[in-house]
């Protein structure tokens, strides 16, 4: 029973631990927008690569 | 640029219909942090994907913008940036794309319900950490009933309290705070039995745990707590949109006016400051926010969202301009004749605020429910106490047995009923092309037995369609290059027609008669019958004419479509039970042809916007509940006192604000609204109907005195479960196809 001692502090410690990154992503505004946050990670943001880019990046890495 | 091709208006998958039309200034709107420009917009149709990158990539792409966020729960679009970006080339970026666009004053934004929505999901969170740790305990103590030592016990219990205070404290506050009201107001709400059981649960479990006693209650007070503030939080979420409507309505009258100050220089101002015979000045595209009487110039005006009228009226000066509508092609100046709270605008606003404290008497079947509940706990959790307690039992145990009826009666299961069957009801609904605009608007929809429908933009698409198909091509596309200079509808309906092409030169436009220019070197006119010196016309509908050099003139018919749904949709509601009815504001030959092709018995037409309240208020005294459907501003004050309303997705803010249901893409979703509405209903009643048989198996136990901690927890956790898995049952059964 002696581990009870260890144990019980580290399993509310680690409760703790997910309860103040809760608390952060409350504050943080992460639970104000769902749908948008939910579409945001499909968006490509990459601009389409132009002739100028293309000039820019290595011969060697571009995909033919 | 944005990879998402830009050939198309408003959303590229079509959830909601372009709009764009009357960008005002939002230069006022501006606030100065530091060196950083900032400037916060309510964008309309923004509806998926899509939609935000391709706004937020336009906005981002103009020079010295440093961040632009569109949230696309709210519509709201933030954006800041340095340099001399003018706030109207902004607002301007967005309406070009087909959105709808006005400034938000941050001022009458909606900072308390964010607070109140984000403390509670606080006090969800640390409930939800103290249940599971203070579980994790009682289950040892729980699991090793015969062999653990009273020490140990002793301790955990003492662990299991210390977690418990302070979630009590933290999380127990919005539940103590409103009981507590109630009661300083002698009055009872379902805070009080919540609180009484919390409060009882804890200090029992103390002194149980300081005498070294079996059971202790820190678990059930901590999980009860985080079962309500689930419910509490779900309901604050779907209240908080619906007030996000009521914002709509601010951000329309937060619209900005041209005043034209002594000496000619023309500066953009905040509608309410507009006094009174302030000469002002209102743009071909701008609506109108104040009333004003025109003293410069003459123009057609578009006030289809004022009376309903579908065909732009000519204007000329010594006329009054009503706050709501359109200008359309020559720039009007005048005097304000009211300030903007006085406005035809705010007029509509007051009627809304009428009919909705009208509707405010309507008790949802939750708070019904809880009425019933209250005293029926209470007097039951007394009467065992006294029972137990009478019959010779000790006065300790006597109380143990009755605090554990009040903590296994406590009112979780009924707290989730409604607000869960109502999110999920939402998100059905929201992918049927509906959104709800309050919490309970599906059980005022589940019992309305009559719609009544607006016409022009509710029952047809609200714009003309050229209908004269043996026209030969060459008058088409001449009389298109005439059109294509004006923004008059029926000369939209032209280009539309025609498609893309060149425009003629020296096109002017006559406010009133029509257009004339010069098509391949031939002077041509567009326009009404006198100014062509055609006869008059056969049709029925709107009617220009072509006249090429010395020519006949040609006749083009136009007719403003039905929406292709219309007639499915009035048979289907017709097969639910509901009685059908038109009114509208436009002219009675336009109204009854509608009507006749519909097969719509009742139809009143020129009916002005008392008209309509008139007859609803009729209708509700033959004891009918209305489900109002319309668009526009003439609607807004019957939408708001009907029994329940919708709304296209094209209306107007105003319009929006003011009914329970906004839906798109035709009229398809109104039966799928009413359909979902009563199954919610039925579904709610049913997770009624279990809380009350929960409890009529739930309270023997418990008053006899056999519910021990365990019994609570698996009791209180079952019946929530239970009733969330019944709501979502509604959402997978109506997935199948009907």
């Amino acid at each position: 029973m002696s581990g009870l001692i260890f144990l019980i502090p580290i399993a509310l410690l680690m409760g703790l631990a997910g309860l103040a990154a809760f608390v952060w992503a409350v504050r943080a505004g992460q639970f104000e927008d769902p749908e948008g946050d939910a579409c945001r990670i499909l968006l490509d943001t990459d601009t389409p690569l132009t002739d100028s880019a293309l000039a820019q990046s290595k011969p060697g890495s571009a995909e033919p | 640029m944005t990879g998402v091709a830009l050939d198309t208006a408003g959303c590229p998958n079509g959830l909601a219909p372009p709009s764009g039309s009357g960008a005002s200034d939002p230069a006022p709107f501006v606030r100065r942090v530091g060196k950083q420009d900032r400037l916060s917009l309510t964008v309309r149709g923004a509806k998926c994907g899509a939609c935000l990158s391709r706004i937020e990539c336009a906005v981002a792409a103009l020079p010295g913008v440093d961040t632009a966020r569109l949230n696309l729960s709210s519509g709201r679009l933030d954006i800041s940036w340095t340099g001399d970006l003018s706030a109207q080339r902004i607002a301007r970026t967005v309406s070009d794309l087909g959105y709808g666009v006005a400034p938000l004053d941050t001022r009458a934004g909606d900072a308390d319900r964010k607070k109140e929505e984000q403390s509670l999901l606080l006090a969800m969170g640390v409930a939800g950490f103290a249940t599971a740790n203070i579980m994790l305990l009682s289950v040892s103590v729980w699991g090793g009933h015969d062999e653990m030592g009273e020490a140990t016990r002793q301790v955990l219990h003492a662990v299991s309290g210390l977690i418990a205070l302070p979630t009590l404290l933290f999380s127990g506050r919005p539940f103590f705070r409103s009981a507590w009201n109630v009661l300083k107001r002698r009055r009872t709400n379902m805070d009080v039995p919540i609180s009484l059981a919390l409060i009882l649960a804890f200090s029992v479990s103390v002194a149980e745990t300081v005498r070294g006693g079996e059971h202790a209650y820190f678990d059930a007070a901590c999980m009860l707590l985080f079962f309500l503030l689930i419910g509490r939080f779900l309901d604050a979420r779907v209240r908080r949109r619906a007030y996000s409507a009521a914002r709509d309505l601010a951000a329309l009258a937060s619209r900005t006016v041209t005043r034209i100050r002594a000496g000619g220089v023309h500066e953009s101002v905040r509608a309410e400051d507009i006094r009174p015979g302030d000469r002002i000045l209102l743009s071909p595209g701008e609506r109108a926010v104040v009333d004003m009487l025109i003293e410069q110039g003459e123009s057609e005006v578009d006030e289809s969202l004022v009376t309903g009228e579908s065909l732009p009226r000519f204007y000329a000066t010594g006329m009054q301009v009503m706050a709501g509508s359109i200008n359309l092609s020559q720039p009007l100046s005048g005097r304000a004749t009211a300030a903007s709270a006085d406005s035809l605008l705010s007029d509509i606003g007051r009627m809304l605020e009428a009919g909705e404290q009208k509707r405010g008497a309507y008790r949802q079947i939750a708070d019904k429910a809880v009425s019933l509940y209250v005293p029926i706990v209470h007097s039951t959790a007394l009467v065992t106490f006294l029972g137990w307690w009478l019959a010779g039992l000790g006065l300790r145990e006597s109380i143990l047995i009755a605090v554990s009826t009040l903590i296994i009666t406590c009112p979780c299961a009924l707290a989730l009923a409604a607000p869960v069957v109502q999110v999920v009801a939402a998100g059905r609904l929201f992918r049927g092309g509906a959104y709800l605009k309050s919490g309970d608007a599906l059980e005022r929809i589940a019992a309305c037995d009559h719609v009544v429908f607006d016409k022009t933009g509710t029952l047809t698409l609200g714009t003309p369609r050229l209908v004269s198909n043996d026209m030969p091509a060459k008058i088409l596309s001449d009389a298109a290059q005439l059109a294509r200079a004006s923004r008059h509808p029926l000369s939209r309906a032209l280009t539309m027609a025609a498609g893309p092409g060149p425009l003629a030169a020296n096109v002017k436009e006559r406010p009133g008669l029509g257009l004339e220019g010069i098509v391949d070197g031939v002077a041509c006119r567009l326009g009404s019958a006198e100014w062509t010196g055609a006869g008059a016309s056969r049709h029925n509908g709107a009617t220009l004419f072509f006249v090429h050099g010395s020519e006949a003139p040609a006749e083009l018919r136009f007719e403003d479509d039905i929406h292709a749904s219309a007639a499915l949709t009035i048979a289907k509601l017709r097969k639910l039970g509901l009685g059908v009815e038109i009114v509208s504001g436009d002219r009675s030959q336009a109204v009854a042809e509608v009507a006749g092709t519909l097969g719509i018995a009742q139809w009143t037409a020129t009916a002005s916007p008392q008209d309509k309240v008139r007859r609803l208020e009729q209708l509700q005294a033959e004891g009918k509940h209305v489900l109002m459907v319309g668009d526009g501003l003439n609607d807004a004050g019957a939408l708001a006192l009907a029994h329940a309303s919708a709304a296209p997705g094209g209306a107007l803010d105003v319009s929006q604000s003011a009914c329970d249901a906004v839906y798109s893409g035709g009229l398809a979703p109104l039966p799928l609204l009413v359909r979902t509405s009563r199954k919610a209903r039925e579904v709610m009643l049913q997770n009624f109907g279990f809380a009350a048989v929960y409890n009529l198996v739930a309270v023997p136990i418990a008053v006899l005195g056999y519910a021990t901690p365990l019994v609570a927890a698996i009791a209180m956790s079952g019946s929530s479960l239970i009733v969330c898995l019944n709501a979502l049952r509604h959402n997978l059964a109506s997935e199948k196809p009907a």
